[in-house]
């Protein structure tokens, strides 16, 4: 197998959970009934993208972490392949330190998500989508909807949702990123969430009880 | 107009305490035992009574959904809240998954007492990591105040919320396919019948809700059907969240009455069209899945399901997406169509071979690069998807295109005749 941008890597001889994942793992089968822990293949694919993250720097599953859940949930290993290939959100190969999911949906589209686009190849230097940079920090997707469409253009950097982006926005975030700072996810026009531009016309009337 | 007192989320924009302290202070878990003392079958007719229709997108009644489960049942009954939120243009349910995380959980437990569940399921999708991690912590906080658990608010109720992450698709916002995915499989719907609530999760009675429908239930159970159906319209009562993206000057969320006219709502809360009301192109109403709707009918439409479905569109998941005039409107549509091809499960051959057919169709008519009677071409092709798979994406693929088509016919001609214009060589030469 190969990255389609033409570099080879390896999938490791072997995976095993660690102390940490394996405490996750306990904690997530209890959710489900006795008999049903299938159902966590989801969550315990997370856990092994996320401990891959830890130990080799890139949030990615490679095939023996696929058949170390399969062993776990008791599910063979063809169905543990057909769920990590069928989610958008499991790696199937390395990415870079940061994953760049850039939202090209219509509500972001129509807020300039191609200036998004472009200004994360700039800064980059990524041609194509799936691509990670030469030197191994950046990697692009091209998302379908994240769901924060009022706050559109959204780029999202791993977990987190950076929120009406432009392209200078983007440029200033990618070189955060590069030296090591990681602004605070949400609006990156200072906006109250969800509020229209300005803070919030509707909710202004309303007195609480205290919170303290 | 919606007034701020009758307003059910609160906390919509996070200026407040998300979690227990916070949502106490606005009203959330007041004497829930006494809601439950009512008993099952009061509560589901308080439901019926207000006229609720369910805000994911479908507006099927919510009390007449619960009454379909079981009043006796040998296996255990579930709840399953869709908070799978996915449709372009929505982004409602993310406003309470992080700001008012405890409407959910309370509903949750009405909602599960109402209809003889013994835990509820929450499907959140994936890239909602950061509320996930928000609504976890409140279900942490309500078990620990002993407000769900074995003895669920003092009732004698065991009850038990889970939360379940989501991994990127957008088809596992259908019920049946969110099924699939939680029972550790690929998002691929179901035939119907047998229905989830005779055979759903894990093989047992279940009925699957979306996140604002169950939001809203302890609120409307607490101030009274009479009072949700004085708001609204007539069979389209109460107050619903509106996302409104796109070409606006201040794109926002926004809860407000059922029925509110259209261009009210974008001018009075999204601060007008991009360059005015006559700049405006095209609205989609409800989310990707509906058919757009020229300017001429936004003027005058009604937001409720009702009026939006006299239009030939629908409500939807109440997801406002604004075009103004400097829109390429094909290119906007063709978009979408990329979206559901990504988006097939590949289960049924008209959407898995249709939603790429109508992507490269649509790609080509956004350069004019086709001839006129491809347009009729592709209007009959998408009669063949609509209503020929299992679930209803394959309609959701459809009816974008056709309203493009049905609306914007001329539009796509000139695209055509000025591609052969540009395209043609030289007479005689």
């Amino acid at each position: 197998m190969a990255a389609s941008n033409g570099s080879a890597f390896e999938q490791p001889a072997s995976f095993a959970f660690d102390a940490e994942s394996e405490a996750e793992i306990a904690k997530i089968v209890a959710r489900y009934p006795e008999g049903r822990q299938a159902s966590a293949v989801i969550p315990a694919l997370y856990i092994a993208q996320r401990q891959m993250k830890r130990q080799t720097g890139s949030a990615w599953v490679p095939v023996k972490a696929m058949d170390a859940v399969g062993a776990r949930l008791g599910m063979a290993p063809i169905r543990v392949y057909e769920v990590c290939t069928f989610y958008f959100m499991f790696n199937t190969k390395p990415v870079g330190t940061y994953h760049l999911q850039v939202c090209t949906t219509t509500p972001c589209w129509l807020r300039g998500s191609d200036q998004v686009t472009e200004a994360c190849r700039k800064a980059t230097g990524i041609k194509g989508w799936g691509e990670t940079s030469e030197d191994g920090v950046f990697t692009m997707t091209e998302v379908e909807c994240l769901g924060a469409c009022v706050n559109a253009p959204i780029l999202q950097v791993d977990d987190d949702f950076y929120e009406d982006m432009d392209a200078e926005k983007v440029t200033a975030l990618l070189a955060a990123l590069r030296k090591g700072e990681r602004p605070t996810p949400g609006s990156m026009a200072g906006r109250q969430t969800s509020a229209p531009d300005g803070g919030p016309t509707t909710l202004t009337s309303l007195q609480f009880a205290p919170e303290a | 107009m919606l007034q701020d007192k009758d307003r059910i989320f609160t906390n919509l924009y996070g200026q407040h305490d998300p979690f227990l302290k916070g949502a106490r202070s606005r009203g959330d878990w007041d004497n829930t035992a006494a809601i439950l003392a009512r008993g099952r079958d009061a509560i589901i007719q308080e439901m019926k009574d207000s006229g609720l229709r369910g805000r994911g997108g479908a507006g099927f009644p919510t009390g007449l959904k619960w009454s379909f489960m079981p009043k006796q049942s040998d296996r255990p009954c579930y709840l399953v809240v869709n908070a799978d939120e996915s449709e372009p243009g929505t982004c409602k349910d993310r406003d309470i998954l992080r700001h008012d995380p405890h409407k959910l959980v309370e509903g949750c437990l009405v909602a599960g007492f109402a209809m003889g569940a013994t835990a509820a399921y929450i499907y959140i999708r994936g890239e909602f990591y950061n509320e996930s991690l928000a609504l976890q912590h409140a279900i942490d906080e309500a078990y620990e105040a002993g407000l769900i658990g074995k003895n669920a608010c003092g009732s004698g109720y065991a009850y038990d919320v889970f939360l379940h992450r989501g991994a990127g698709a957008y088809i596992c916002g259908e019920e049946t396919a969110l099924i699939e995915s939680l029972e550790g499989k690929k998002g691929m719907p179901r035939m119907k019948p047998p229905f989830p609530a005779g055979v759903g999760l894990y093989g047992c009675p279940s009925t699957v809700n979306n996140v604002e429908s169950i939001a809203v239930a302890p609120t409307i159970l607490r101030r009274g059907a009479s009072w949700f159906t004085s708001l609204g319209r007539q069979n389209n009562t109460g107050q619903k969240l509106f996302c409104i993206s796109g070409h606006v000057n201040k794109p926002c969320n926004v809860e407000e009455e059922l029925g509110i006219p259209l261009k009210e709502l974008i001018e009075k809360y999204a601060g007008g069209v991009r360059g005015g009301w006559d700049n405006l192109l095209a609205i989609i109403p409800g989310g990707a899945s509906v058919p757009l709707l020229p300017k001429s009918i936004c003027d005058e439409v009604l937001m409720d399901f009702d009026s939006l479905r006299a239009v030939r569109s629908g409500l939807g998941t109440a997801a406002v997406i604004v075009m103004d005039k400097s829109t390429d409107v094909i290119k906007a549509i063709a978009r979408l169509s990329k979206f559901y091809m990504h988006e097939s499960c590949g289960q049924c051959t008209p959407c898995r071979e249709g939603t790429g057919w109508m992507w490269r169709v649509m790609t080509r008519m956004v350069e004019g690069r086709a001839t006129p009677d491809e347009i009729d071409t592709l209007e009959q092709v998408t009669r063949q998807v609509e209503g020929h798979t299992i679930c209803a994406l394959g309609d959701a693929a459809a009816w974008p295109i056709q309203g493009l088509i049905r609306h914007f016919r001329p539009v796509m001609e000139e695209r055509i005749a000025s591609y052969r214009k540009r395209s043609m060589p030289m007479a005689a030469e």
